[in-house]
């Protein structure tokens, strides 16, 4: 038993560790400026079309789930409201969360991997600078910055989705009614919660990203485990920490 | 040579009774002691798991001894963490086995990394740019003889090629001590003697201190007994009385024990079957061929 639990704990030391030493180097100098600047396009640029298109959709896929259940209590009028909703608070972030960990922490987890198995992790180090500054840092400053962006972008394209389906197409309500409903059933809670979970998840997935990249071993294999790890580990805390928060804010 | 003897002789890296063991297994380094000189060339001999490259790990601080003392320039760096290793590891310049070159950076901005990301090299926590470093960057390519490969990619060059863009990442910031590990491994002779011939240009022309890893005989030969003309571009052989040949020395090391330490004709003395394996002098030991 105790066996068993030694090696996830460990892990979470480790996690505990890297993001204090990552986080601490924000202030400390030297700053790797454009390496910031390389990652948030990466991250950031380079996730957008896939974000546009997944918001999309999910806001085409509520809107049109809702018509039959709406339709069913008369209240069809709502469906703008039930859109903006569940996108703002639960749908966006972890839907654009879940895709940056596929794309992001897989593409982080397999570049340092790699780097650890030919040793120039080491090379770095050898050469007087710190990898965890020049590689961890830049990386969870990215992260932290695009993943709230994205996500905004993500909420808004769902709505103006679930919009196309509940007017053009469906004839649901009228669009007045649909952006008025929208707008006005937000609240400071919803746009709250909304903001901080994809900021914890940025978090998470950056640094489980560069932890599994870090502690790679066994040649091109292992880059193969610790980018699945890395993928999976991500998406079972992002759910995990998405409960927590929502438990919190339902309760506010 | 002006820098020669501006530079008083201080020792460069000492270690005391270092050891290293993991868990309960046989110690990887076993209480090992000796002291590099300031302009001193060190010749690290020894089979494969001898522990020669842990021993540059150590001096590097990338591995921690289990036991024993470590100075590097006359400071006690035993217990110093990651952060304070920085500021020593900028004054080494390394190459490693493979060379270590970072494989999405082009050439050019693998020798000007440690200009651009030291710490040492920044004013104000301000980088220099890769414009202000290039004629540093072309220099020390030119050195090397790859002067037209700035913006190449490491992938693009073959393995001797990539070991002297090693060698100019590691001295391009001027460093007191130079480790190389197995510089010539893997090489065919003639590349194998292209790159030593650059560490000895290397030492005269910067009058570096370095520590050489290697297992053929034949790089400490070349070290210890030639020098090189900067006036011809060629190496030439020391005479037998020379001092310069006091600069360069041997150490063997076996099964993580140092069992060797002294000038060639020591080694070349030595009739210990182990040691003369790694000696110039075939005669003494006949058994060289088949093993």
């Amino acid at each position: 038993m105790l066996d068993w639990l030694k090696s996830p704990i460990l892990t979470f030391q480790e996690f505990v560790t890297l993001a204090g030493r990552a986080s601490l180097n924000v202030f400390r100098r030297p700053f790797y400026g454009q390496d910031l600047f390389l990652q948030m396009d990466t991250i950031g640029v380079g996730s957008l079309p896939i974000t546009v298109l997944i918001g999309f959709f999910s806001g085409v896929i509520m809107a049109l789930q809702m018509s039959r259940a709406l339709s069913q209590y008369g209240a069809t009028g709502q469906v703008g409201q039930i859109t903006a909703i569940t996108l703002v608070r639960e749908m966006g972030p972890v839907l654009t969360a879940l895709l940056i960990a596929g794309r992001n922490a897989s593409g982080i987890a397999s570049e340092l991997g790699s780097m650890k198995v030919s040793e120039q992790i080491d090379a770095m180090r050898a050469l007087g600078t710190d990898p965890v500054k020049k590689l961890v840092t830049p990386r969870l400053l990215a992260m932290c910055v695009t993943l709230p962006l994205l996500t905004i972008i993500a909420d808004f394209v769902g709505i103006v989705g679930g919009y196309i389906v509940a007017v053009p197409l469906l004839r649901l309500t009228t669009g007045s009614q649909y952006w008025n409903n929208a707008w006005r059933s937000l609240e400071y809670n919803d746009i709250a919660q909304g903001l901080i979970k994809p900021l914890l998840f940025a978090f998470i997935i950056a640094l489980v990203g560069c932890l599994y990249g870090m502690r790679t071993s066994g040649g091109t294999q292992g880059v193969g485990r610790a980018t699945t790890q890395a993928v999976v580990v991500a998406s079972v805390w992002i759910f995990v920490i998405t409960a927590l928060i929502t438990r919190i804010f339902v309760n506010l | 040579m002006a820098r020669n003897e501006a530079k008083e002789r201080r020792c460069i890296l000492k270690f005391e009774d270092v050891s290293l063991q993991f868990d309960q297994a046989d110690p990887v380094l076993d209480k090992v002691s000796f002291e590099i000189w300031s302009g001193e060339t060190r010749i690290i001999l020894g089979a494969a798991g001898s522990g020669k490259t842990v021993m540059m790990k150590i001096a590097l601080g990338l591995l921690k001894a289990s036991s024993g003392r470590v100075s590097v320039m006359g400071q006690d760096v035993t217990n110093f963490d990651e952060r304070q290793w920085y500021e020593v590891r900028s004054h080494i310049g390394v190459l490693f086995q493979e060379g270590g070159l970072f494989d999405s950076l082009t050439i050019e901005e693998n020798v000007a990394y440690p200009l651009l990301n030291q710490a040492r090299f920044m004013t104000d926590g301000k980088k220099p740019t890769l414009d202000t470093v290039r004629p540093d960057v072309q220099e020390a390519l030119n050195f090397v003889e790859l002067g037209n490969t700035l913006n190449k990619f490491p992938s693009e060059l073959s393995g001797g090629m990539r070991r002297r863009v090693g060698i100019a990442r590691g001295s391009v910031a001027d460093p007191d001590l130079f480790l190389y590990d197995s510089p010539t491994a893997g090489l065919d002779p003639i590349t194998a003697n292209t790159i030593i011939a650059l560490l000895i240009k290397d030492r005269e022309m910067r009058n570096t201190t370095a520590a050489i890893i290697t297992h053929r005989f034949q790089d400490g030969h070349l070290l210890a007994n030639f020098r090189y003309n900067p006036e011809k571009d060629r190496l030439e052989r020391l005479p037998a009385n020379s001092p310069l040949r006091e600069r360069t020395k041997f150490m063997v090391m076996k099964e993580g024990r140092l069992v060797f330490e002294g000038p060639e004709a020591e080694l070349d003395a030595s009739v210990d079957p182990y040691i003369s394996k790694f000696s110039m002098h075939p005669a003494q030991n006949p058994e060289r061929k088949v093993s």
